[in-house]
């Protein structure tokens, strides 16, 4: 495999054709946030956090999507960048409803954390207190359609690695929601098989267990590496391993 | 009004939509209020007895969010009479649990509160020289007026309160990016 070199923020890496930029960054650690990007699951690019820029190129690039290519030279924290993260990050922050001090997943949320790696003081855009639903139906686990940020990897988990695909996405733009089924009560799906893998991996309060209250639900991603590796290499990593 | 009066940092708290939280983690400085007493004078307070809010404050920390008419007409009293304002816990920075209230038409929330849960006298009152009259929405206090800083938390901790109140008797505006920026 032919081997690309590039320039990130000024200093010199090589990577392996076919891998992304975010790959690269990752395994230099060079740190860029990132949000619907989950080690484990297909990649699709939608949050738009890990944004970089590439010269020659007029558009920002996914660093997550984007395939290295020979004598790229990348910038991943300008200003520009930097303004641009914290801005979607406030805009996530206002078209939902985050009261984190009452939020079972309050101190251990992506959401959160990201909020303070982009430094968002405060959200100047209007808040938007839609209506969103919460659906209780099913035995085990709770969707709280207020904290949901449309990530997707509840979809994808459950589709790849569960293979049960029980989770879609519906309605476009700001009616945009995560269902079950075809929009039917979680608890009625006959296809959910209550491996609690959607509830892992949502970074936010969105998906929780039954019976967590305010702060208490921490999410345990290592499962996913663990059965990533085993499925492709044999191998029986530590639970623990994973992020 | 003698020389030492005249040095100390002239600091006003308001309580605006809020549950009073942010106030208590004020008093829960504890002995460091002697302390802060040596260096501020609180000019205006829920926990002072002071009925007009004063001209010339230096700083004014206002907990809660703007959720009645009361609350619009003080944080514009606020505003033009602060050198600096500064939005004191998460319902002033976000709306945060003040604002859960916004998904619900007035009508129903007032039903709610006088009515439903009533045990006795099941009635709105109308009168609005007694109750003051919710605004449309509860929003953040930077959303109405323009804020200097932002303290986050609900509450934020007397340490965070702390190191607050000491940058701005240094003449800083608190930073909080690194240290104490937190929601929740
Ligand atoms: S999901 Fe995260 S950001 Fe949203 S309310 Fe809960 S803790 Fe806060
Ligand atoms: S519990 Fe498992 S099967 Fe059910 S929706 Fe979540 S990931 Fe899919
Ligand atoms: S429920 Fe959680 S994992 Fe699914 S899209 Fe919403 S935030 Fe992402
Ligand atoms: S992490 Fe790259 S677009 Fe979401």
């Amino acid at each position: 495999m032919a081997i690309k070199t590039l320039t990130i923020d000024g200093d010199q890496y090589s990577a392996q054709e076919g891998e992304t930029i975010l790959t690269v960054m990752r395994q230099h650690n060079i740190p860029i946030p990132t949000l619907c990007h989950l080690e484990g699951l297909s990649t699709v690019g939608a949050c738009r956090l890990c944004v970089v820029q590439v010269e020659g190129i007029p558009k920002l690039l996914p660093a997550c999507t984007t395939r290295v290519e020979e004598g790229m030279v990348i910038h991943t924290a300008t200003d520009k960048l930097k303004k641009y993260r914290r801005m979607i990050i406030a805009l996530l922050a206002s078209e939902g409803n985050h009261v984190c001090a009452v939020c079972v997943a309050n101190n251990h949320c992506e959401l959160q954390e990201l909020a303070y790696q982009v430094g968002l003081v405060r959200v100047r855009y209007p808040y938007l207190f839609p209506k969103k639903s919460l659906d209780a139906t099913h035995k085990e686990y709770v969707m709280d359609r207020n904290r949901c940020v449309l990530c997707t990897r509840c979809v994808r988990v459950c589709d790849e690695v569960e293979g049960a695909h029980v989770w879609d996405v519906a309605g476009r733009g700001i009616n945009c929601e995560i269902v079950t089924g075809l929009d039917d009560a979680w608890g009625k799906t006959e296809t959910c098989t209550s491996c609690g893998k959607c509830v892992m991996v949502c970074p936010t309060g969105a998906l929780f267990e039954k019976g967590v209250t305010v702060a208490e639900m921490e999410k345990q991603k290592g499962f996913l590496k663990y059965i990533i590796t085993a499925r492709q290499k044999k191998e029986w990593v530590s639970f623990t391993d994973g992020q | 009004m003698n020389q030492e009066i005249k040095n100390k940092l002239r600091v006003a708290t308001v309580w605006l939509g809020g549950c009073s939280g942010c106030h208590m983690s004020f008093l829960d400085l504890d002995e460091r209020l002697i302390e802060l007493a040596d260096k501020i004078q609180i000019v205006y307070s829920p926990i002072a007895d002071v009925k007009e809010f004063p001209a010339d404050v230096d700083v004014t920390l206002v907990e809660g969010a703007v959720t009645n008419v009361e609350n619009e007409e003080m944080a514009h009293i606020v505003r033009t009479h602060s050198k600096y304002v500064v939005s004191f816990g998460d319902c002033a920075t976000t709306g945060n649990v003040t604002a859960m209230r916004n998904r619900f038409p007035n009508e129903e929330l007032l039903d709610r509160a006088y009515k439903e849960l009533a045990d006795i006298c099941y009635s709105i009152p109308n009168d609005n020289t007694l109750i003051a009259q919710l605004c449309q929405q509860a929003i953040p206090l930077h959303h109405l007026i323009r804020v200097d800083a932002f303290l986050h938390g609900c509450p934020p901790t007397p340490d965070e309160i702390w190191f607050a109140i000491n940058e701005l008797l240094e003449g800083r505006i608190p930073i909080f990016k690194t240290q104490f920026l937190r929601y929740g």
